[in-house]
């Protein structure tokens, strides 16, 4: 009787999982056999859409490279993480070290006002930076991105790595600097070096956020072929009142996938990070 | 002359040094890159924002002339933008709710060792970790009007047949919870993952000592775990609130406002008005309705989550 029950709770357990499971994945599941679906299945309401009712085929794949800008907005947004990455890491490693070893209420207040405006909404700056770029002559360039894109990165990554310099002792910056290094010498060569981990976490992280992002992009460029892949796959394969859903699928799976991976190696670290002072 | 001129700049190299040397202006040094960036670009923008809201700036006449809160008072004398104003809180609030339920429920799930736990908990986390944009076509393409795969479903399942079946991003009622649907969807894994962060971080010799004393399940849980994971869920909700509220991608992608302006929310208003009618002033006035609630969701969570910590 005992044993009936458990095997009960179970398939309760497992079912309520897997219940989660399909919740979360179906709409992945629907791009994937979306863009493998040939045209006349895909708009055929008859057809079983959960499996193939036709030959699956590359065609939508095909079409997206060839006859489409997918592979240049991807371009685009390699270019523009690489920048925005690069602008973060110069700025937000130092400051982090720095917040991280300064002591005093001033470097406290000053750690939560940069990590508060993380939280300020693009959908409050839109208005104002979309004149700034234009003074700029910034305005319908995808360089526009690598200006404002720091402004969320280098809060989030400063306050990551502050938290982290805070776990190296600073008895090793006290050691090189009994050795003759000077202090800035000592951040180089010791503190740098030891920090590799947690710079790797930025890269991946200021790279997701930007790949992520989308009211910036969509306010400050419309031309096409300057379009991030997530900007383009979203508002560019519509043709007039024509989705081309094979296309967008497609388009969105491939984006989707390196980001979902990065995720979830640096979940971790990526919650510790956002969580901060709350846990001890 | 070289004998002479050499301990000069020896000098004059030492003395920077020295400074350098120093922590605080070290200190200064290395954060200040950091901080004019973000002074630059988001302080300035925001007093930007704030001063085009009382001038009647706009693409098509960029005059910077001063007009009080003319603004502020056309917008809430329009029962459209009331009509915004609620929605978005629904919106956030409607989907929060629902989150933090599938939330909770999502961790204790996972909190249990299963065969398979990290895959599981890895595919969880998809919707949370993929671009918004992008999963949000999906679901639009899954409402789709004719071929919604979740139509289908219930015509096969016989719950509907294919005259009644609904359009959903094209019937007021069922597009706002479309939306809130898809959000309490992208946010109810970053939920979880703050609820198991929090569950974890809860040593386990003050649950056994609960378990000794004879606290049962729900009273561990809600007299023990719940108090001490607390500030935790409370930056998790601030997140969740924040980024809700101030939300545009999921409304634009997925109902584009409609139908009728039933889904509006703020941030998609002030991006129709400032950006696609090009009236900066009003939209930047829209826009700024936004701060008293974000005040006083983060000052309220802020003061809660030291309180916790005396």
């Amino acid at each position: 009787m005992k044993a009936l029950s458990k095997t009960a709770g179970d398939v309760g357990f497992y079912g309520t999982v897997a219940f989660f499971v399909v919740m979360t994945t179906f709409p992945f599941y629907w791009m994937v056999i979306t863009s493998l679906k040939s045209n006349s299945d895909l708009y055929n309401v008859t057809n079983i859409p959960f499996w193939f009712n036709e030959a699956p085929t590359l065609e939508h794949f095909k079409y997206l490279f060839e006859q489409t800008l997918f592979t240049r907005w991807l371009w685009n947004s390699l270019v523009i993480g690489l920048c925005v990455t690069a602008i973060t890491l110069v700025t937000a490693v130092p400051a982090g070290y720095s917040l991280a070893r300064m002591s005093g209420r001033s470097a406290e207040s000053l750690g939560i006002g940069i990590f508060l405006t993380y939280l300020v909404p693009p959908t409050l700056l839109f208005l104002p930076l979309s004149r700034i770029i234009a003074e700029l002559g910034l305005q319908n360039s995808m360089w526009s991105l690598v200006v404002v894109y720091p402004t969320f990165t280098i809060p989030f990554c400063t306050w990551l790595l502050m938290g982290f310099f805070k776990a190296i002792p600073p008895e090793i910056e006290e050691a090189a600097i009994v050795d003759g290094c000077s202090l800035f010498g000592a951040f180089i060569k010791m503190v740098i070096p030891l920090s590799v981990p947690a710079i790797l976490t930025v890269i991946i992280f200021t790279f997701t956020l930007t790949l992520q992002e989308f009211v910036y992009a969509l306010t400050f460029v419309s031309a096409a072929d300057q379009k991030p892949i997530t900007l383009g796959v979203t508002t560019d394969l519509v043709r007039g009142d024509v989705f081309f859903w094979g296309e967008i699928m497609a388009g969105a799976l491939i984006a989707s996938i390196p980001v979902a991976i990065a995720y979830n190696l640096f979940l971790d670290r990526f919650i510790s990070g956002i969580t901060g002072g709350a846990v001890k | 002359m070289v004998d002479i001129a050499a301990p000069v700049t020896a000098k004059s190299a030492s003395r920077f040094r020295f400074i350098m040397d120093r922590r605080e202006v070290l200190g200064s040094v290395l954060v200040a890159p950091a901080v004019l960036y973000v002074l630059l670009l988001v302080g300035l923008p925001f007093l930007l924002a704030v001063y085009y809201s009382v001038s009647a700036y706009s693409i098509y006449n960029p005059s910077w002339r001063f007009v009080g809160l003319t603004n502020f008072v056309q917008i809430v004398h329009n029962p459209e933008f009331l009509h915004t104003l609620g929605n978005t809180f629904l919106f956030t609030f409607g989907s929060q709710a629902l989150g933090l339920v599938l939330g909770k429920f999502g961790a204790f799930l996972l909190l249990r060792p299963f065969p398979g736990r990290r895959i599981v908990r890895a595919l969880i986390i998809l919707p949370w970790a993929v671009p918004i944009a992008l999963s949000t076509v999906a679901w639009q393409w899954m409402f789709d009007s004719l071929y919604s795969v979740i139509n289908w479903s219930l015509i096969a399942a016989g719950i509907i047949t294919r005259e009644d079946a609904p359009n959903w991003l094209g019937t007021p009622h069922l597009a706002m919870l479309c939306i809130i649907v898809v959000n309490a969807w992208r946010f109810f894994p970053f939920a979880i993952v703050i609820f198991l962060a929090g569950i974890t971080s809860v040593p386990q010799d003050v649950i056994d000592a609960a378990t000794v004393d004879g606290a049962g399940f729900w009273r561990r849980n809600y007299q023990i775990i719940m108090p001490m994971i607390l500030p935790i869920v409370a930056i998790g909700l601030i997140f969740g609130i924040v980024f809700t509220f101030t939300d545009l991608s999921i409304v634009l992608l997925l109902t584009n406002g409609g139908p009728v302006g039933t889904t509006s929310v703020l941030g998609f208003e002030g991006y129709q008005v400032g950006i696609v009618s090009g009236d900066v002033a009003h939209g930047a006035a829209i826009s700024l309705f936004m701060l008293p609630v974000l005040f006083v969701v983060v000052i309220g969570m802020l003061r809660f989550i030291r309180r916790r910590e005396i």
